[in-house]
């Protein structure tokens, strides 16, 4: 009998977490091609930033040699951009005109980096910060002394930012609202991470609104809604991502913000899934490698034929700067019947917040320290009674474990 | 860093430890930086070696904080000039307008035989008052009256040594495990090594108790009857030693009598004492059987309406026994203070005159011309509670006090705070700047040498007089006390008798006294100490009295073969009528007993210096039975306010197992500089024994209700601190590098508040968990833990152990400094109250070598070391152990 073949649109993190799936739960079950756009085969995205800051190396971004995907009989196109899907005749067509007959197709297009329309944008050294060729660009101009404007005070801003000090760059983050990483953090948290960066030699302008990128072959500064304007040798939109799903919508597959799916990671048509930044699942979009490893791990047990359903992801962020670490999960502040549990160390940047309901730890928030961030995540992910644990949440694991 | 100037010679000094009447020899080694290094004296015959947590812990009690370095009138500080010249005309004025009975001093067990002498000889012979009496009235008077009674004269037959060779030792009223834990240690290695039988006789179920072979918890107050009926049964038994008897005493007829009808078998017996027959036949049968026989005893004694009574009645088994001033027998006062009995041997009590005689016209006469007095005192004067009564009546004027803290510790303490203010002339001799006497109104402050400063003698249980020498330069202007006196004379116009230019000179004169016109009559007799050169004196070994002149005796027990100090020679039986246990008071239905605990010491001056001795116990508490405690609401850690008809106090609560129903026990060391609300002094009653004058402070009248506080926690600081809003409970211990401060109030204390001294650039770490009621800080400055702060709805003693010693301490490379805010080491293990005191072992660490295999007491020390040095925890570890196999035993 044929195998059915399977098509992944989309070399990254997630396809690559799909494929590594399947080699475990249905080995050789599928005749499997995947595409990617990028040059390269997956590579670890979440390192980026490790490596402009020059703490992560190239070989520390790699994740599967080219080898390993034709050694578990993998075909892979790198380079090679899926323009447009037949779903009546399951086929993909590539930009170089190949087509990709497929019986089930796996969107995992990832998204795409926000750009701001402003008046500039255009110019060489305006930059976003999402693939390596990214963080080459950015690697290139940032000689020591260059000025760097980051626009966008959320978790790729933050890092870009970091990277960018430590190659030498003087840098300024521009966010529009008044405290960083506003959806994951806590006034104090942010005030905390704030100074901590600060300490760092990051600059910050809050509460700013971008209004005009100065320059007329280069960029040379960054002029604020108040008129102030930031010199600048480069700017940095880290403003946030959208989800790549152009493709699905043009192949008229329902989508929002996202392709919609369902518990099993299905898109609207029954052969064709999506997965990971590009996926919407009962309303939220991701945009973390967690998620998007979970629901690769669940559409692969679905293709191997296991019932395994998808309930959505616990939100957890961690922020990679060198001794900054921020962690957070759950509720961010205090909801009805929420109890407060703080812990400050303020002179050593260390800031910790808990949030317990019906004695159930829903929400956390670590700033300066994280080494038990997983432990709060699956407290959080299991939702069970704190009991005796209680009194000693704030302490970590080993207090709480102890108590 | 306040400390004293550094000393020249830092070889170990030879001196007394300042605490118990043991009188146990130290070794102190001056640090050059102002402190010293203290061992037990290998030598000393009272401790070969050994030393108590008190003792031990004596080199933490050096440091000069608190100190009175300077002489102070009417709040300035002047020369020493001018505050002699203000005493003495204060005196002088008093004198002259109202005569010697406005006059009074009022002195210490705590002070030096030189010291002491040189106060009761310018009172009694020159100012012509009697008014001299003692903080030992509230220790020991009961036994001098009683050893009057029998032997006619103030004498302690035995010796330690008799505590070793003895086959049954019984223990009345005495915790000496905590309150002579040297001594206690000598009894136990007796019990280990010969069998010594122990039987401790105490309404509470002390450590003492615990360790015994019988405890007797008998009802307060019958000791009495419990002797009476010992009689009976001795008689009955027919162990009285006629030949003794009919030789050497007079009176056992009518005291036998007397037994006999309170008490006249083991059954009566125990219903008097409300024992449980059994053990009361057993008691009896062990001594009536038991030829070896001491029987010791203290405050449980002594302070009691009937204290003498109760003395006699116990100086009535041993008289109609013979057993009395052999090897390995006897009654055995032991004296709480360092020098009560050297201050006894002065005759520094106000029914003394010197030198163990009264105040008979030959005495008078005879001290008059040894002193070539010109005013003697020619009756006896007021004894302490008198003389409080009497200056809070205004009658006194004049009131000199020295080395103690009447405002605390007497009986009624508020009053008598209240009437030290309504002196015309206060003079204090003192080693701190502040007590709740010397803030009662002292005119005149006067600093006073300390121990490790002061030159002296003391005399110890066993009639030891020892050296306490000084290894350390008086701070400031510190003076000795008998200097202070002799300069006093001088402007008085009594010179020539006070000319002293040594403490070695006021020694020999006291020693020359007790030998003149003695010859056998007076059984205190240092005449052979009378000629000691200087020299001589700076290197007298520890030496037993009697000493006559003519050489030092070998024997140095008394009446074995009669030789009594009454007229005719004969000791006295005295018939002594048991009283029964007063009816309780509806409106104070409880009895407060009050008393030492193991690691402080008196009204805290020193021990409260001690970070290490503020650890076993380091709140004022009340201790409840678990009955009474239910019946009053009361938890076990919790608040409680102890009320009498004349004072209050809010104390923690620790429900005791074994504590008497009926009994609350609350311990005396707590003032108004160390507590809120602590002094317990100031509830107990003002009744006293009519013959020794001694205040009852084992059985006031109170009632007890719980007390709530919203909050509570405790503060650490290296710089003090900041009041407390409102009606807040607090209490202060030391901790090593700074303050301690535990508290109880109805809101969080505001940390600038409460740390006064905080600065701009403190980093401040802070924990809050409001729904809980919790909220702690740790403040640090230049990387290391300034202060702390620590608030809960409930009590934190685990965290108060682990973060008391983490004050001044710098945090480890890599540690996450907010984790200290847990209040415990991350290893998770609680490591609770410190145990033993000496070593530092906390109790966390004696139950993990419990739980890891240690079977018994030399196990867990092997491990822990704990129990290892002075051994006064070996009572704790015993019923750790025996918990841990109960809790073995017990069904799953």
């Amino acid at each position: 009998m044929e195998r059915e073949r399977l098509v992944v649109v989309g070399a990254g993190m997630a396809g690559l977490k799909l494929l590594e799936e399947l080699k475990s739960r249905c080995p050789g079950r599928y005749n499997v091609t995947v595409v990617g756009a990028e040059p390269e085969p997956a590579y670890n995205r979440v390192l980026l930033s490790s490596l402009l800051a020059g703490e992560a190396s190239d070989e520390d971004l790699a994740l599967k040699e080219r080898a390993w995907y034709g050694a578990n009989g993998y075909r892979l196109f790198t380079g090679a951009e899926a323009r447009a899907i037949d779903r009546a005749g399951k086929r993909v067509t590539l930009r170089d005109g190949r087509v990709l007959a497929y019986d089930k197709l796996v969107l995992a297009t990832g998204s795409e980096p926000i750009r701001l329309p402003l008046p500039g944008g255009h110019l060489p050294q305006v930059l976003t910060f999402r693939d390596r060729c990214d963080a080459m660009k950015m690697t290139a101009l940032a000689t020591p002394g260059a000025r760097a404007v980051v626009i966008g005070g959320g978790l790729l801003g933050l890092e870009a930012a970091y990277g960018l000090v430590k190659l030498g760059c003087a840098v300024t983050v521009v966010h529009l609202a008044d405290k960083l990483m506003e959806r994951q953090l806590d006034a104090a948290g942010a005030a905390t991470l704030k100074r901590a960066l600060e300490a760092k030699g990051i600059a910050f302008a809050l509460g700013a609104q971008s209004e005009t990128i100065l320059g007329e072959t280069r960029v040379e500064g960054l002029r604020l809604a108040t008129g102030e304007v930031l010199p600048a040798d480069m700017i940095i939109m880290a403003c946030g991502v959208r989800p790549n799903a152009v493709l699905g919508r043009a192949a008229e597959l329902e989508a929002k913000r996202g392709i919609l799916v369902d518990d099993a990671m299905r898109a609207s048509d029954p052969d064709v899934f999506a997965i990971g930044e590009c996926a919407e699942h009962r309303g939220v979009v991701y945009g973390l490698v967690a998620p998007a490893y979970e629901h690769a791990r669940t559409l692969a047990a679905h293709l191997a034929g296991e019932a395994e359903i998808y309930e959505g992801s616990l939100l957890s962020t961690n922020l990679k700067v060198s001794g900054v670490s921020v962690f957070s999960a759950g509720l961010v502040e205090a909801e009805e019947g929420c109890e407060t549990v703080l812990l400050a160390d303020p002179g050593h940047g260390h800031y910790r917040k808990f949030l317990v309901r019906e004695d159930r730890l829903v929400g956390a928030i670590l700033v300066g320290e994280a080494s038990d961030a997983l432990w709060y995540l699956d407290l959080i992910a299991k939702g069970e009674a704190l009991g005796a644990m209680r009194d000693d949440l704030a302490f970590g694991r080993s207090f709480a474990m102890a108590a | 860093m306040n400390v004293h100037a550094p000393n020249q010679t830092p070889a170990p000094t030879a001196t007394t430890c300042p605490y118990c009447g043991v009188g146990c020899g130290v070794l102190a080694t001056p640090d050059r930086l102002g402190g010293a290094t203290v061992a037990g004296d290998p030598d000393h015959p009272s401790n070969f070696g050994r030393l108590c947590s008190k003792g031990s812990a004596l080199g933490e009690t050096l440091a000069l904080e608190g100190r009175l370095l300077h002489p102070e009138v009417a709040g300035r500080r002047v020369a020493w000039e001018a505050a002699l010249d203000a005493a003495a005309k204060g005196f002088r004025k008093a004198l002259e307008t109202h005569g010697p009975r406005s006059i009074a001093i009022y002195l210490s067990g705590q002070l030096l035989t030189e010291d002491y002498y040189a106060a009761n000889k310018l009172f009694k012979g020159f100012l012509g008052s009697a008014n001299v009496d003692t903080n030992s009235r509230l220790c020991m008077s009961s036994s001098v009256a009683g050893h009057k009674r029998a032997f006619g004269a103030d004498t302690v037959p035995g010796t330690y040594r008799d505590l070793e060779t003895a086959d049954l030792l019984v223990l009345v009223g005495s915790n000496a495990a905590w309150c002579h834990p040297v001594l206690y240690q000598r009894m136990l290695a007796a019990k280990a090594g010969r069998g010594t039988k122990i039987v401790v006789i105490d309404p509470r179920r002390t450590a003492t108790a615990e360790e015994a072979d019988l405890h007797l918890p008998l009802a307060g107050g019958t000791d009495a009857a419990l002797f009476a009926g010992l009689l009976a049964y001795l008689a009955a038994a027919g162990r009285i030693d006629e030949a003794y008897v009919a030789a050497h005493t007079n009176g056992f007829d009518a005291a036998l009598g007397k037994a006999r009808e309170a008490a006249p078998d083991a059954g009566a017996t125990a219903e008097a004492c409300g024992l449980a027959k059994a053990d009361v036949a057993a008691f009896f049968d062990l001594f009536a059987k038991t030829e070896r026989v001491v029987t010791l005893y203290s405050q449980g004694v002594n302070q009691s309406l009937a204290g003498v009574d109760k003395v006699n009645a116990i100086l009535n088994c041993h008289l109609a026994t013979g057993r009395i001033g052999r090897e390995g027998m006897g009654p055995f006062s032991l004296t709480g203070q360092p020098n009560a009995m050297g201050g006894r041997e002065v005759g520094g009590l106000a029914n003394q005159l010197a030198a163990h005689m009264g105040f008979d016209a030959e005495s008078v006469d005879r001290v008059r011309r040894f002193w070539s007095a010109p005013r003697m005192a020619k009756a006896e004067g007021l004894k302490a509670v008198d003389m409080f009564e009497a200056i809070g009546r205004g009658e006194i004027k004049a009131l000199w006090v020295m080395g103690t803290n009447p405002a605390a510790s007497l009986p009624r303490a508020d009053e008598a705070r209240a009437a030290l203010a309504k002196l015309d002339c206060f003079v204090v001799s003192e080693n701190m700047a502040s007590t709740d006497t010397v803030t009662a109104g002292a005119h005149i402050r006067l600093p006073a040498a300390a121990w490790g400063e002061k030159d002296g003698t003391v005399t110890n249980s066993e009639r030891r007089i020892s050296r306490q020498r000084p290894f350390l330069a008086p701070p400031g202007q510190a003076r000795p006390d008998w200097w202070a006196i002799a300069q006093v004379a001088r402007r008085l116009g009594h010179g020539e008798a006070f000319a002293w230019r040594t403490v070695g000179e006021v020694f020999r004169e006291h020693a020359a006294l007790s030998a003149f016109e003695n010859d056998g009559a007076r059984d205190f007799d240092i005449g052979a100490l009378a000629d000691l050169d200087t020299r001589d004196y700076d290197r007298l070994q520890p030496v037993q009295w009697p000493a006559p002149r003519g050489g030092v005796r070998r024997e140095t027990r008394f009446f074995a073969k009669g030789g009594f100090f009454t007229a005719d020679g004969r000791a006295r039986l005295v018939a002594v009528e048991p009283q029964p246990a007063p009816p309780a008071e509806t409106a104070y239905p409880y009895r407060l007993n009050t008393g030492r605990i193991r690691d402080q010491w008196h009204t805290m001056t020193r021990t409260g210096k001690s970070p290490r001795l503020a650890s076993h116990l380091p709140e004022p508490f009340l201790e409840i039975s678990v009955g009474d405690a239910a019946r009053e609401g009361l938890l076990d850690g919790g608040f409680a306010r102890v009320t009498s008809a004349h004072g209050a106090a809010t104390l923690r609560v620790r429900v005791a197992e074994g504590a008497p129903s009926g009994a609350l026990f609350a311990p005396i060391h707590w003032t108004g500089e160390t507590a809120s609300d602590a002094r317990v002094g100031a509830l107990v009653h003002a009744l006293y024994d009519p013959i020794s004058g001694q205040p009852d402070a084992k059985a006031t009248p109170a009632a007890v209700a719980p007390v709530a506080f919203a909050v509570q926690g405790f503060a650490l600081s290296r710089s003090g601190f900041g009041p407390l809003q409102g009606d807040a409970w607090w209490a202060k211990a030391a901790v090593p590098n700074g303050a301690g401060l535990l508290f109880a109030c109805d809101a969080a204390p505001d940390l600038e508040t409460l740390l006064p001294a905080l600065e701009p650039e403190d980093e401040i770490v802070s924990f809050a968990d409001p729904s809980r009621g919790a909220f702690r800080a740790a403040v640090f400055r230049d990387g290391v833990l300034e202060a702390c702060l620590f608030v809960g709805a409930r009590r934190s003693e685990s965290p108060w152990t682990y973060l008391r010693g983490k004050l001044g301490e710098p945090i480890s490379e890599g540690r996450i400094r907010s984790l200290l805010l847990a209040g415990r080491a991350s290893e998770g293990a609680a490591q609770g109250p410190l145990v033993c005191a000496c070593h530092g072992v906390p109790k966390g660490e004696i139950e993990t070598a419990i739980s890891g295999g240690c079977a018994d007491a030399a196990a867990v020390g092997a491990a822990t070391k704990a129990g290892t040095n002075c051994g006064s925890c070996l009572p704790e570890i015993r019923r750790m152990l025996a918990g841990a196999r109960a809790a073995e035993l017990a069904p799953a």
